[in-house]
């Protein structure tokens, strides 16, 4: 493991935080896949463990007026973004106390306020609202930054290439970030992309690329920000392909068999938790003060999953209420 | 009273709620420098300029996707489809995004997104640019779907869909554009969901909305010198259905005629059969009858497209076969 050693307390505290927001991230899905093996959490679950680097330091590039456009696999980007696991757990135990009201469950996370713009479950189709989102920002003269996630697989659909090209023929404030976790489901990219790159795809629009490996926080939020701050000044859209890995299968109901156990055991010599782990220990952090962070984070979700386990479902009388809003 | 093409209503709308309102843009394919496909925009680009009515490439369903990301952020799109054919391609843009925003945020993103444009079928145009689409749309909780029949209706239809707060599918009739009304000239809106009795009569409720609104009125004026009375319900939307119209109607005639441009299979005329026969069937003389498209796509050839769509020959005979 080449290591970026965190050279001053600056670097120390953010690597700090990141690894404290990642480890959030891992031990909520890791409860998350507890409650639905025993059926608590039902539908799909589609884990973000192996990725967390990813969001975590994509996120970290933002500030609270910026957008927030996510996948189905939306939990690690929700806490990224600093939502409280309590309404996201119970979200996921489809309660009235979720962030959706539990109309949403594990693939639609929303929170207005923090300006989390959604998990949206068809593959691709988001890539255009967060164009949208980004076009109103454009529109009412904010500065506003929207970024997106996306998969590999939803790189070859229609929405990502019109939401692209829109995108970029009118300067849009945003960033679209590929998480090429390598597998479209059970379809390994060897066999879905034409050119395997996906942010080479940014030249067929005329739109600023990159292309990062996502095991290594710091260095995805030092990338994105770049893009983060070009899209800030008005210089239009950038497309970040991430390299990363999901240690589980695509989702909970997926045993993952078309890949072998050492490509996988290869990856998670990789694990970006282990890896900010030692890099914190090589900047002088103490192994027991790690270890007392991780036990203060399981407190906290342990106490997610409680408020989860022990809030009433939404009342009946909320099955009808949000097909139409209010009018004007 | 002016009057107006059903074009121009449809203008006079969209003009007068974008210069009240500086959230509301036009966005679609040629609607700015060409002056929209069906020159339903004329004029807007030199009003409101190019960030307001918005030419987009041909692409729709990422431009709807535009629309529908800018609605969460609080505009207020107008999002012109050149015809609804082409919405085909955002159909998921606007089902599965649109349509569920708000309910599955739990309530965190009303939708104030109007997608209009041309439908409905005929002018010789073959099978992928001639139907009518309303009953697709209708099917879907979350949307709301707006059919006007005439220039006054399209107008105070339009300013209320631009005025909500959900997302409205509002399909214009291509073969009306041209088509002339009287509308007032002081500002008005007509609710969504309320329906109107196009016509009094005694002696069968024919409901109807858009284009086919014609047909109906030819051939009850046919009738009329047959001695026979019919009285036309015409919808004007579809969700919200103004429901209770149509019961009070079916409870004085005891007879009903559905006449729509879409196909029969599935079409939203069954679902208004269903609702007379469960909430007015003791009123019912006879079953609940429908004149459709035929079931098939659209011919080209000008008889087999004639013989396809509904017309007043056609609502006559049947009519005169429920009285029997």
């Amino acid at each position: 493991m080449v290591s970026s050693i965190p050279k001053d307390s600056q670097s120390v505290s953010e690597l700090k935080e990141f690894y404290r927001q990642m480890v959030l991230i891992r031990k909520f899905e890791e409860a998350a896949a507890k409650a639905y093996s025993v059926g608590k959490i039902g539908g799909f679950l589609h884990l973000y463990i192996g990725q967390e680097a990813v969001g975590v330091g994509s996120i970290a590039a933002l500030t609270p007026k910026d957008y927030i456009v996510s996948t189905y696999r939306d939990h690690g980007h929700a806490l990224a973004r600093g939502l409280n696991p309590k309404p996201l757990m119970a979200e996921l135990f489809g309660k009235g106390t979720g962030i959706s009201k539990g109309n949403g469950g594990s693939m639609h996370f929303f929170d207005r306020n923090a300006h989390f713009m959604g998990g949206h479950g068809i593959v691709g189709g988001h890539i255009s609202l967060a164009a949208g989102i980004a076009f109103a920002s454009k529109f009412k003269k904010e500065d506003s930054v929207t970024i997106c996630f996306f998969g590999e697989g939803a790189a070859n659909i229609g929405s990502f290439h019109e939401g692209l090209n829109l995108a970029a023929i009118w300067k849009l404030p945003v960033v679209f970030i590929c998480e090429n976790n390598h597998y479209a489901m059970g379809t390994p990219e060897y066999r879905a992309l034409a050119v395997k790159d996906v942010s080479v795809r940014a030249y067929a629009y005329d739109m600023a690329r990159d292309h990062i490996e996502g095991d290594e926080v710091r260095k995805v939020k030092d990338h994105v920000q770049v893009a983060v701050e070009r899209a800030r000044r008005g210089e239009g859209p950038t497309l970040i392909e991430v390299s990363t890995y999901r240690f589980r299968g695509h989702s909970m109901s997926d045993p993952a068999k078309y890949r072998t156990k050492e490509e996988l055991e290869a990856y998670k010599k990789k694990d970006p938790l282990m890896r900010a782990r030692h890099e914190l220990e090589l900047g002088g952090i103490k192994t027991e003060e790690l270890d007392k962070m991780d036990l203060e984070i399981q407190s906290q979700i342990d106490e997610a999953y409680q408020y989860a386990e022990t809030s009433p479902e939404p009342p009946l009388s909320q099955l009808h209420k949000y097909v139409y809003a209010e009018d004007k | 009273m002016a009057i107006l093409t059903y074009r121009e209503a449809l203008n006079r709308a969209m003009v007068e709620e974008m210069e009240k309102d500086p959230l509301i843009y036009l966005m679609g394919e040629e609607v700015g420098h060409y002056q929209g496909a069906y020159k339903v925009s004329q004029g807007m680009l030199d009003r409101f300029g190019e960030e307001r009515v918005i030419d987009t490439p041909i692409s729709e369903n990422g431009f709807a996707g535009i629309g529908v990301g800018s609605a969460m952020v609080g505009l207020r799109p107008i999002i012109e489809f050149m015809t609804w054919n082409f919405s085909l391609v955002a159909i998921d843009q606007i089902i599965n995004s649109a349509a569920k925003m708000n309910y599955m945020s739990g309530g965190q993103f009303p939708m104030p997104i109007v997608f209009r444009g041309a439908g409905g079928a005929g002018g010789r145009l073959g099978a992928q640019h001639s139907q009518a689409f309303e009953s697709w749309y209708a099917h879907c909780p979350g949307l709301k779907v707006v059919c006007p029949a005439t220039p006054k209706d399209a107008y105070g239809l339009l300013k209320s869909s631009i005025r909500d707060n959900n997302p409205t599918i509002f399909i214009e009739s291509e073969v009306l554009y041209g088509s002339k009304g009287e509308v007032p000239e002081q500002e008005y809106t007509i609710p969504l969901g309320l329906g109107e009795i196009k016509r009094k009569g005694t002696d069968i409720t024919l409901v109807t909305w858009s284009r086919a609104l014609g047909f109906a009125e030819e051939a009850a004026a046919i009738l009329e010198k047959e001695g026979i009375s019919v009285e036309i319900v015409d919808l004007r939307s579809l969700r919200p259905l103004d429901e209770n119209l149509i019961y009070e109607s079916v409870k004085k005639t005891n007879r009903a005629l559905v006449v729509e441009e879409g196909w029969p299979v599935a079409g939203f005329g069954a679902q208004i059969a269903y609702l007379i026969q469960k909430n007015a069937f003791a009123y019912l003389d006879h079953p609940v009858e429908r004149v459709t498209q035929m079931d098939v796509p659209m011919s080209y050839a000008a008889n087999l497209e004639r013989m396809s769509l509904p017309n007043a020959t056609r609502v006559a005979d049947t009519i005169r076969e429920m009285l029997q």
